[in-house]
């Protein structure tokens, strides 16, 4: 199946800084994209060149195969897009705002009223729909921008940080909204919040000065954490040096760490080599030696190691 | 073309509806109407002309424009920008052309509302005697040209910074600039390191001389033509800078 978000090298430089430097991305139906990278990586810039918004020094951006410079309003009205920060007209409410969004993306007669109706209450509007926006909380305001984004139920759905500044649970139902759609749409989503990669998305892309530094599944992701696939003991003290000794001798396990609790436990953590899980080996030797132990867990890793690690590496 | 027109009305009728959504509507219309009745009354001497017709109403149009309409246009663009809308405006099925015109239409639309709202004049000096209805009517016409071309300009501007102070006062001084350009005191100063011909071409920019040319009852095409190809060029130069500034 076609792609239907198509980036190819795109390029973007404000006078002596190089914001976005050869980025290319495909995105097909039924994928959601998780677009990670610290704060100035080139996150937003890169989704203003693929919506249209800004001109790209060199590259190319298609929506459903509609070049956004060449024909602009064939891939804008196949596209649903939250800006960064979510503007809006402050001075009308919801529901004159989502009328306006209608009436431009070409609905007439009884279509108008039923998509902002419907927009509205996907969005969680219906009680502030006849305020003025400018007069929401921040979390209303960021729903009413996704409320814009896919009121026409757009098969594109690029949005800047649809969860930056929504508490707990208005992220949850965020999610859920995306998750609900993603099986129809090709959706690229920006975040830094990296939970969230693993909450919606099947693939993450992370960007460092204008550079992909990584592409995959949030599993793949996880798998580059130097903690990922450690196993963690916790055993009585007495127990622990000879525990420690006998693990370090498994091929698969490249280092073991040792703390003393104060509660006369010791929590004995054995680092995996490179692309190896030794939770196997090590169950089986705990079993063949009698080794007692209290509690053991697996370790996945922390995305937000893999984070640092990746975009904080000179050449990545 | 129908769908330019179409898309351009809606976002028209948006940007009229913006004007009424605080208090700027009410504070401009209410100041317009004063001011220029005030402006006939006690500087154009109204009643002691003892002439039945609105020259001392329309001869001060000009400079109440060059304070308030600036002030309607600023908000155009400068606001999309510092809010951030224009990012939301310009990834909607919307081509740069046709917000030009659906804000510049609305704005113009405003004004035209204020002009209406000057009617009392019109009875009052109908009331008082007979006057040539119309002369008035082509001075409306021309006055609104006027203001269109000011709203133009003011519209360019403000498409260039995020700052209405700024658009405001930029747009003041170069509509100051194209309303003087026919007077002596600019004309003094050209002639004497320009030739003929620079001065002349400038003098033939002045807003002035056209619209006192309206005013008095004659809309030469050549009028018609300066401000309508002053809006043109304006609006043209205006979507230049969106799609230049966009990002900045």
């Amino acid at each position: 199946m076609a792609a239907l978000i198509e980036a190819t090298a795109l390029r973007k430089t404000f006078g002596a800084i190089t914001a976005v430097d050869g980025i290319s991305l495909s995105v097909r139906k039924g994928e959601v994209l998780g677009f990670l990278g610290p704060n100035g990586a080139g996150k937003s810039t890169t989704m203003k060149m693929i919506t249209g918004f800004l001109e790209p020094d060199a590259g190319s951006a298609r929506i459903c195969g509609h070049d956004v410079l060449e024909e602009p309003k064939a891939a804008k009205a196949k596209l649903g897009y939250l800006p960064e920060g979510a503007p809006a007209y402050g001075d009308m409410t919801p529901a004159t705002f989502l009328r306006f969004i209608a009436e431009i993306r070409g609905f007439e007669g009884n279509d108008i009223k039923s998509r902002v109706i419907a927009a509205i209450s996907r969005a969680g509007l219906d009680s502030v729909v006849d305020q003025r926006i400018e007069t929401l909380s921040k979390g209303y305001k960021r729903r009413v921008g996704i409320a814009q984004a896919i009121l026409h139920d757009p098969p594109v759905l690029i949005m800047d940080e649809p969860t930056d500044g929504l508490d707990p649970n208005q992220k949850h139902h965020v999610r859920e909204l995306i998750r609900e759609m993603a099986p129809h749409k090709a959706i690229i989503v920006s975040t830094h919040i990296l939970e969230e990669v693993e909450a919606v998305c099947t693939r993450a892309v992370v960007i460092a000065k204008g550079r992909i530094v990584a592409d995959g599944t949030a599993e793949d992701l996880l798998r580059r954490a130097p903690t990922h696939g450690a196993v963690t003991l916790r055993v009585l003290q007495a127990d622990a040096e000879r525990i420690a000794k006998t693990l370090a001798d498994l091929a698969s396990v490249a280092r073991v760490e040792t703390t003393a609790e104060p509660d006369g436990r010791s929590l004995i953590r054995a680092l995996p080599k490179a692309d190896a899980a030794p939770a196997k080996a090590i169950g089986d030797l705990l079993r063949r030696e009698s080794l007692s132990f209290e509690e053991i867990y697996v370790e996945r890793g922390k995305l937000d190691d893999v984070f640092r690690e990746i975009t904080t590496s000179t050449q990545a | 073309m129908r769908d330019t027109l179409k898309t351009a009305y809606i976002i028209a009728r948006r940007e009229f509806a913006a004007y009424f959504a605080t208090p700027l509507a009410a504070v401009f219309l209410t100041i317009f109407v004063a001011a220029t009745g005030a402006f006939a009354f006690y500087i154009g001497g109204f009643f002691e002309r003892g002439q039945a017709n609105l020259f001392a109403f329309f001869a001060y149009h000009p400079w109440l424009y060059l304070l308030l309409v600036p002030a309607v246009a600023m908000r155009l663009w400068a606001e999309e920008r510092k809010s951030g809308t224009i990012e939301l405006l310009m990834t909607l099925p919307v081509s740069p052309t046709e917000a030009i015109l659906g804000k510049f239409a609305a704005a113009w639309a405003f004004i035209g509302l204020a002009l209406i709202l000057t009617f009392p004049m019109w009875i009052t000096v109908n009331i008082l005697g007979n006057p040539d209805n119309g002369v008035i009517l082509t001075s409306y016409i021309g006055s609104f040209l006027v203001a269109g071309a000011f709203l133009a300009i003011g519209s360019f501007i403000s498409a260039l910074t995020k700052n209405q102070v700024i658009a405001f006062i930029l747009s003041a001084t170069i509509c100051f600039l194209f309303l003087t350009s026919g007077m002596e005191l600019v004309q003094n100063v050209l002639r004497s390191w320009t030739p003929r011909i620079v001065s002349d071409a400038v003098a033939s920019m002045s807003f002035l001389s056209h619209y006192e040319e309206i005013t008095r009852g004659v809309i030469g095409l050549d009028s018609i033509v300066f401000f309508a190809s002053l809006i043109v060029f304006a609006l043209f130069a205006n979507a230049i800078a969106v799609s230049q500034k966009k990002s900045a």
